[in-house]
């Protein structure tokens, strides 16, 4: 169970202080503050980090369009927006991995040049990335040390393990040095990432989503951490799609969306709801027509499934759901909360632990996922140039992938080439598919073009129930109309559709009925018509009807 | 100026002739350094090489001869590396196939009529092939052992096994210490078809048709290339990965079990020292330089062959040593391998 987050008074420093058994304690921290420090206000702290007018395009991606951002000594700043709204790209700016095409940035007062992590590192930037950066088959202390600069040949391993040791006692950290890395768990490795900046004395962190990957109980323990790094005047940079991690371990908070800033609060001025209101972004871009809802009978059934996720960590705990014949059922939540293995699921690709899952009335509980297909259920999957195309072969190829069991495209175990090319014609007309030729590699067309590709063919294989998983992720306006239309088309001609989104807008303009998931629970389950972005969003965040929590 | 290479949006096929035919030409100018070097003439050693490979009809077929277990080596390498399941195992299980061959040959032939003796013989050692490729293809889906490591050691494994038998319990009494088998009745003799070269040719160049259409024209060879692409796509189309790769896998050691079967009963006709010279690491070679295209594979061996042939003739016409075509064939590999860039890849050179 998650506590309460702590409510610093302020003005004055705590951190969080354990006891034994891991329960927390709050007590006052005696470390003295380091310069004057007035909540809210920058500029009579030193500043650290002053980022000026950043862009950064990717080809068709306009990552960061001119942000700004202030990190003042003592400071936490939560970056918080839906993926591809630039937090990493900007991130990944001030480590030295990437080079901005315009912008400043200045360290300490001084205008700087950040050409590589090797600059960064040497001027205290330090940044805990989302995969672990760690070589398996070395030690804790092996990895501390490796890659710093004016280490002797043979380093004196023992005074750098009692410097760790040293280290996580003061910030309880607690990893053996000698461990292997592959030994430790996911939790210890990000220990060992924060150890090696802390080993480096870097003064500004970042930390890339860094409890995406923990339990709840090694994310408090990192709260305490970053607590007490910014007692002693270190700062903290944090991104983070989680309203919940920016109300813990934030003083500030900065809102970015599509690679821009659109609002800057103080953390105690604001709540979750207003935040993932501002993240999701509040104007709907457009309507979507579509036929009166007029259900049939039910397509697909879900009672109590429970399943794991890659890590064999709960992610879904209990999930009953009903998705009907000509209702696109649209699954609400921020992403993490179990989307994903529902989705797998359904289409057979993950095994439920516990309950039923049945598609028009046949039971489909951890069938395989060729079944699952010939009961004509269509998947979008959420990775799509790793799992729905296959990048390095052809457009064709791509559009044949689930036709080519059967005529036209094959028969008695031999396929039909220029079948495949005709079938891709077809589609690449219908779906309006921007690519050079049949024969281009799928890899070469943008995102938008390949999700289309993989919605033409999914499309043409669904039967009865169509999975989509976050379908207009990272797409354009017009790429994501086209992809929000044809699931309303599949809806109009009577199949179930199950739609999970992150985008509060999208859910309300399309869905028919909106069920939001929260840890892997059902929150609630509404119809589309009675629903606002404000109500979903105190879901999303955890918040039982009323602002209860859970 | 500014040089960097672009990534193509479609493979370039002239690139997937040209650079092998380049690989070719610069591992000429690089052995002709070498040769230089040790005091000889190049143009002198090339033409002797050559009239060594193809000079005479009997040089012709003696290439032959080796390039038959090479094509099928070659095709049974590639197959499994389209699955980027690295088997380097084809020497083992080209010699396992051999001992298979000739226990069929040696101990059935009271109990089998003489028209099936050879055709067991072949079949067996296909099978056994297939089995020893097996052992890795199962602890790799099943355990996620590392193959390369598996079809490795699984080399030495059945070379000693092989030189256990032959030295020892299959020894032949009559053969005056020699290291070898007594030799095969003659029905378990695959028929010749001119000097030393054997039927196995018609076979090695049949396969290697026959899986271009496996690869290129049917449903299994189109699961392989997603498979081979990205497995993860390939279990969300339906495709039942583990099954599939083992399958392959399987295929891959039958067809170096084939040149095994073919070496015994074709050339040697019994069990021996010197079975294989190498055949199951050259048709790595023989492999990557034919892009893993089944059609370019005779002809890659062909050369490969040449090479082997050629450098025996210059051992003995112009006292040089006889390694020098392995020299060859090395010198090939490394432009191949810097070069396979180019069919991914075009240079663009743009002013800065």
């Amino acid at each position: 169970m998650r506590k309460a987050p702590p409510r610093f008074p302020k003005g004055r420093f705590y951190v969080v202080m354990k006891d034994r058994n891991g329960e927390g304690a709050w007590s006052q921290d005696l470390l003295p503050a380091q310069g004057p420090r007035a909540r809210g206000d920058g500029e009579l702290r030193e500043r650290l980090v002053e980022m000026r007018g950043i862009r950064k395009s990717f080809p068709g991606v306009q990552a960061s369009d001119g942000i700004g951002l202030t990190l003042a000594r003592g400071e936490v700043l939560a970056l918080l927006g839906e993926n591809g709204a630039g937090k990493s790209t900007l991130m990944n700016i001030l480590a030295g991995l990437y080079r901005p095409d315009a912008g400043e940035i200045h360290i300490r007062g001084e205008r700087v040049r950040i050409e590589s992590p090797r600059d960064a590192a040497a001027l205290g930037i330090g940044m805990v990335h989302q995969n672990f950066m760690l070589v398996d088959s070395m030690t804790v202390a092996e990895n501390v040390v490796l890659g710093q600069r004016g280490l002797p040949f043979v380093p004196d391993l023992r005074a750098v393990k009692r410097r760790i040791l040293e280290l996580s006692a003061r910030y309880n950290l607690s990893v053996d040095p000698e461990a292997y890395i592959w030994q430790l768990s996911v939790g210890e490795q990000q220990r060992v990432e924060i150890l090696k900046l802390l080993y480096r004395e870097a003064d500004i962190l970042i930390l890339d989503e860094p409890t995406a990957v923990l339990t709840p109980q090694e994310s408090e323990e990192l709260s305490a951490v970053v607590h007490r790094m910014r007692g002693e005047g270190k700062a903290a940079i944090f991104i983070t799609h989680k309203m919940e991690e920016v109300m813990t371990f934030s003083d500030r908070v900065m809102v970015l969306r599509r690679g821009r800033v659109v609002a800057e609060k103080t953390t105690a001025d604001t709540d979750p709801k207003e935040l993932a209101r501002l993240m999701v972004g509040r104007e709907v871009l457009f309507r979507v027509e579509k036929a009166p809802f007029t259900p049939g009978e039910p397509v697909l059934e879900l009672r109590g499934v429970s399943a794991t996720d890659d890590r064999g960590l709960p992610a879904l705990r209990g999930i009953s759901l009903s998705c009907r014949a000509g209702e696109i059922l649209g699954i609400a939540g921020v992403a993490g909360n179990g989307q994903r293995e529902l989705a797998e699921v359904v289409t057979g690709l993950r095994a439920a632990k516990e309950g039923l899952v049945s598609i028009n009335c046949v039971e489909t509980t951890n069938a395989s996922p060729l079944s699952i297909i010939r009961r004509g259920v269509a998947h979008i999957p959420q990775d799509r140039n790793q799992v729905g195309a296959v990048g390095d072969m052809s457009v064709a190829a791509n559009l044949a992938m689930k036709g080519y069991r059967s005529r036209p495209l094959s028969s008695g175990g031999i396929i039909r080439p220029s079948r495949f090319r005709d079938l891709a014609r077809r589609l690449i007309e219908l779906f309006k598919i921007a690519t050079p030729s049949t024969e281009t590699r799928i890899k070469f067309l943008s995102g938008g073009n390949i999700q289309k590709a993989i919605l033409a063919r999914e499309i043409g294989a669904c039967g009865s129930l169509l999975v989509a998983v976050y379908p207009s992720r990272g797409l354009d306006i017009g790429a994501t109309e086209a992809v929000r239309n044809e699931l309303v088309a599949e809806r109009d001609k009577g199949r179930a559709v199950l739609l999970v989104s992150e985008d509060i807008d999208e859910l309300l303009s399309v869905a028919d009925t909106i069920a939001v998931l929260f840890e892997g629970r059902v929150m609630g389950v509404f119809p589309a018509a009675e629903a606002d972005a404000e109500r979903i969003g105190a879901l999303m965040a955890g918040m039982e009807e009323g602002g209860k929590r859970t | 100026m500014n040089i960097h290479f672009e990534k193509r949006k479609s493979l370039s096929r002239t690139a997937l002739v040209l650079v092998p035919l380049a690989s070719l030409a610069a591992s000429l100018v690089l052995t002709g350094i070498i040769l230089i070097l040790s005091g000889a003439d190049p143009f002198a050693t090339y033409r002797a090489m050559f009239r060594g490979a193809f000079g005479s009809f009997r040089a012709f077929t003696e290439t032959l001869v080796k390039a038959i277990p090479l094509t099928l080596t070659g095709l049974g390498v590639s197959v499994a590396f389209r699955l980027k399941f690295w088997n380097i195992g084809a020497e083992g299980q080209l010699t396992v196939a051999g001992v298979a061959a000739a226990a069929i040959a040696l101990f059935l032939s009271p109990f089998l009529p003489a028209w099936a003796l050879l055709p067991a013989a072949v079949i067996a050692g296909a099978l056994a092939g297939a089995v020893w490729a097996g052992i890795p293809a199962l602890l790799k889906t099943g355990l996620k052992v590392d193959e390369t490591l598996v079809t490795l050691m699984l080399n030495y494994v059945a070379i000693l096994f092989s030189e256990y038998l032959y030295y020892g319990p299959w020894r032949d009494p009559k053969g005056y210490g020699f290291p070898g088998t007594a030799p095969f009745p003659e029905a378990a003799w695959l028929p010749r078809i001119a000097g030393r070269a054997h039927a196995g040719l018609w076979v090695a160049l049949a396969l290697a048709l026959f899986l271009w259409l496996l690869l290129a024209r049917t449903r299994w060879g189109f699961e392989l290339s997603i498979i081979g692409n990205s497995p993860r796509a390939a279990r969300y189309q339906g495709i039942a990965v583990e099954r599939n790769i083992v399958l392959a896998v399987l295929l891959s050691g039958a067809l170096s079990g084939l040149a095994g079967a073919f070496e015994v009963t074709g050339i040697s006709h019994r069990l021996q020292q010197g079975l294989s010279i190498g055949y199951g690491y050259t048709a790595i070679i023989v492999a990557w330089m034919s892009q893993l295209n089944p059609l370019a594979i005779p002809f890659v061996a062909l050369l490969m062959a040449a090479l082997l042939v050629g450098g025996d003739q210059v051992q003995m016409a112009m006292g040089l040593p006889a390694a020098m075509g392995f020299v060859m064939q090395g010198m090939i590999l490394f432009p191949m391998l810097a070069g396979s860039l180019f069919t991914e890849y075009r240079l663009k050179i743009a002013r800065a």
